[in-house]
């Protein structure tokens, strides 16, 4: 209305104007000009009472129109506030079990080297499930969860892993805080260590039917460590995280399952993450973590010069770096039909103690020596959706094992064929893989790969998964 | 161990100081939006007292946006989350809650705000089954494309903006009553206007219509999902093309957000007219705002069954 006003001022002042521009000839006198405010006067005031009138008029219809929607409105929240009374789900027990989701999966596998034989050359066994898929038809590891909020101030989490061989295992048992602020978030219990990418993920949400190299021999699969989690997330646009773990250690890299008998921690990781956004349609995450372990009688099995079979074990410091980086891309952020996911992660391992060769006796005689390696490894994997449901991917992985110094070796003590596993090797492996998924809650795989993990033993790999998931689903880490 | 441990401790001291420096505070209630129709809402009602944006635009499904680092770092600085919820952002946003360690916006505090809970949903599931396609066991969640329930959702959203900013209480109050003067104004209008379109046939992509059509009294006659969630197949429209041979429909709409390919091939078998509604604010060039919106999206109907 404001505008209309200033309109008609406007044009009040152009006649104006007007009529004084184009008289200039006619002599000017005081009563002209009297008459002419005067016109001028009766002519805005003729204006602005009309269009004063025109805005009450509208704003009278304005507000009848109003009125009758707010009677309509009222007898229509009358109507809803019956409705949501009425849709409001009923209450009972099971209201308040935990969420429960389970996740099936099974492979068929036809590998050209037996698994039950499968070693990465150059590095430690580590004791965790690192094999390949079997031969055959199997049943993989079957998933149960269940998630709940405890109260305001906890939420608890149990995810057990019930294995083909009739184990159970707890993959991750913790609770976390809720109620906490200013970015903190704490959690304890067991639970799958924040070192690296990949290891966060459970095995249903990898997007190859194994994991990287680099994960099998640095973290022995997956690492879950019993501890405290304490992470910090900054109040700055920048996706900034930092946080500390500390836990017993009890697996790998840190000693053999079931972990230390002592007093105060066997582990430590701190860790960070930067990430952000670029444009609507690209997002990045990239991670720096530590890992810091003192293994105490780490030991595996290894087949000396003799051919036996002897235990050697591992006391010291072990020194993991984890780099990581992964990149999304959708159109519009949209990813439904299209998107691609670019992931890899560089590690770099320093251990430094002694090494007991024969811990049994079984063979040569129980001996020390030190023990020094510098060991590194990467992956780099891409996946694309090419159309909605159907994925195709390529990971390629690489290791190097360094060169081991054993002092039981340079003092002549032993031969480094009595360690034949720790010899210098640079496993390596392609991987393609294609899926498809019906609905979110279904995938099936097929994924080749090429596997150089054995010196001169190379594995082709064929792999047929089905992963699938049921009840309640949580929703995925970026 | 311990020296270890205690370097690690300083690690993290060190670490925490170096603390990025924090956002400016303007002072205006930083609002996380779920959705572009919330963000909008919020705004018309705060004015310059609140600063909504939008975590995803009109061109992303909801149903599936990653949970990326960008979204938790706004969600640690948000002091109110206002979100659709009925479990449409069930694959993300409970993630962000847990990750951006900020209680204030927590399920249960003044901070978290459910749009879906303050209007009656539609579609409640009797039974609830997976092989019925991703089904929401709370209802249809796309309750805004029933413009009554923007109103509903602008009363309760005002209250809990007055809970959470007292001082600046009379001023929700205010804005809020003068929006929803407008709004059912413009609502009596959108109903006039929409009166040619009474029973009208249509097929939908997604079930996101429902409230639209509940609202204006279209009629829904299928949809090109063969069930919520999951993508066209060519045997399900084959079948909806038969059905169309027998039945006609008068429109086939989609949103901004689905992929047109479905409805360009029923519609160029069919010669039926496929329509692009922009579902919600920013869905095309004239839903600038949620007037917009519905001008738009009335517009495009009427256009499309001229």
């Amino acid at each position: 209305m404001l505008k209309t006003r200033n309109i008609a001022r406007s044009i009040a002042f152009a006649v104006a104007l007007a009529t004084g521009l184009f008289q200039p000839a006619r002599a000017v006198t005081d009563e002209d000009l009297k008459e002419l405010r005067e016109q001028l006067r009766q002519l805005k005031q003729q204006y602005e009472s009309r269009i004063e009138a025109l805005e009450k008029r509208l704003q009278q219809a304005e507000r009848a129109a109003g009125q009758a929607a707010a009677v309509a409105t009222k007898a229509e929240t009358a109507a809803q506030d019956a409705a949501l009374q009425a849709s409001s789900r009923p209450v009972s027990e099971s209201a308040m079990n935990p969420g429960i989701s389970l996740i099936l999966n099974g492979t068929y596998g036809n590998l050209s080297q037996d698994p039950a034989a499968y070693r990465i050359n150059g590095f430690t066994p580590t004791g965790g499930e690192v094999a390949p898929v079997g031969r055959g038809l199997s049943l993989g590891e079957s998933e149960l969860v269940f998630a709940a909020n405890i109260d305001p101030r906890f939420r608890g989490t149990l995810i057990a892993a019930l294995g083909a061989d009739e184990t159970v295992a707890i993959e991750e048992g913790f609770i976390q805080t809720l109620g906490l602020s200013n970015g903190f978030t704490v959690k304890a219990g067991r639970f799958f260590s924040n070192v690296g990418y990949l290891n966060q993920f459970h095995p249903h949400a990898w997007d190859f039917a194994d994991a990287s190299l680099a994960s099998k021999v640095f973290l022995g699969n997956q690492l879950g460590e019993d501890g405290v989690q304490v992470k910090w997330v900054a109040p700055t646009e920048l996706y900034f995280d930092l946080g500390m773990e500390i836990g017993r250690g009890r697996s790998f890299p840190a000693g053999p399952a079931g972990g230390r008998n002592k007093n105060g921690f066997g582990a430590g990781n701190l860790f960070a993450h930067l990430g952000g956004d670029i444009g609507a349609s690209s997002a990045w995450e990239v991670g720096l973590s530590h890992l810091l372990t003192e293994p105490q009688n780490r030991s595996y099995e290894d087949p000396d010069s003799t051919g036996t079979g002897v235990t050697n074990s591992f006391n010291g410091r072990s020194r993991l770096w984890a780099l990581s980086g992964v990149f999304k891309w959708a159109p519009n952020g949209n990813s439904t039909v299209n998107n691609f996911k670019l992931q890899g992660e560089y590690f770099r391992r320093t251990e430094q103690g002694n090494l007991t060769y024969d811990t049994a006796a079984a063979s040569l005689g129980t001996q020390t020596g030190t023990y020094a390696s510098k060991q590194s490894g990467w992956y780099a994997q891409g996946v694309y959706q090419f159309a909605q449901g159907w994925r195709a991917g390529y990971r390629y992985d690489r290791l190097n094992s360094g060169a081991t110094s054993l002092g039981l070796v340079t003092n002549g003590a032993l031969a480094a064929a009595d360690f034949p596993v720790l010899a210098h090797y640079t496993p390596r492996r392609s991987t393609w893989m294609i899926d498809w998924s019906g609905s979110e809650f279904s995938r099936l795989r097929l994924q080749f790969a090429s596997d150089k993990s054995r010196a001169g033993a190379p594995d082709n790999q064929v792999v047929l998964q089905y992963i699938m998931s049921l009840g309640a689903h949580g929703a995925h880490k970026f | 161990m311990k020296p270890m441990m205690k370097l690690f401790a300083v690690q993290m001291l060190v670490a925490l100081g170096l603390a990025f420096p924090p956002l400016t505070a303007s002072g205006a209630i930083n609002i996380f939006a779920c959705e572009p129709e919330w963000a909008a809402l919020a705004q018309e009602l705060g004015g310059d007292r609140v600063s909504a944006t939008s975590v995803t635009t009109a061109l992303q499904d909801v149903h599936r946006i990653e949970a990326r680092p960008s979204l938790i770092a706004r969600m640690r600085s948000a002091d109110m989350v206002v979100c659709t919820g009925a479990d449409i952002e069930a694959s993300w946003l409970p993630l962000l809650l847990m990750q951006s360690g900020n209680a204030r916006v927590r399920p249960g505090n003044d901070g978290y705000f459910e749009a879906s809970q303050f209007v009656a949903k539609l579609e409640i599931p009797k039974i609830v089954d997976r092989s019925q396609g991703d089904l929401h066991p709370g209802g249809n969640p796309h309750i805004h494309t029933d413009a009554r329930n923007i109103a509903r959702v602008a009363e309760a959203l005002s209250a809990r903006l007055a809970k959470i900013d007292p001082p600046n209480a009379r001023v929700y109050a205010v804005r809020t009553s003068a929006f929803l003067e407008r709004w059912r104004g413009a609502i009596a209008r959108w109903e006039q206007q929409a009166q040619p379109l009474k029973e009208t046939r249509i097929i939908v992509y997604h079930r996101e219509w429902t409230y639209l059509i509940n609202w204006l009294g279209l009629k829904e006659a299928g949809s090109l999902e063969p069930r919520p969630g999951l993508p066209p197949t060519p045997g399900h429209l084959a079948e909806l093309l038969s059905l169309m041979q027998r039945e006609p429909a008068r429109l086939i709409i989609y949103s901004a957000y689905t992929d047109p390919r479905a409805a360009a091939f029923l519609s160029e078998r069919s010669k039926i007219p496929a329509v692009m509604l922009p579902y919600t604010v920013g869905g095309s060039d004239k839903a600038k705002d949620l007037f917009g919106l519905f001008d738009d999206t009335i517009a495009r109907l009427l256009a499309g069954v001229k």
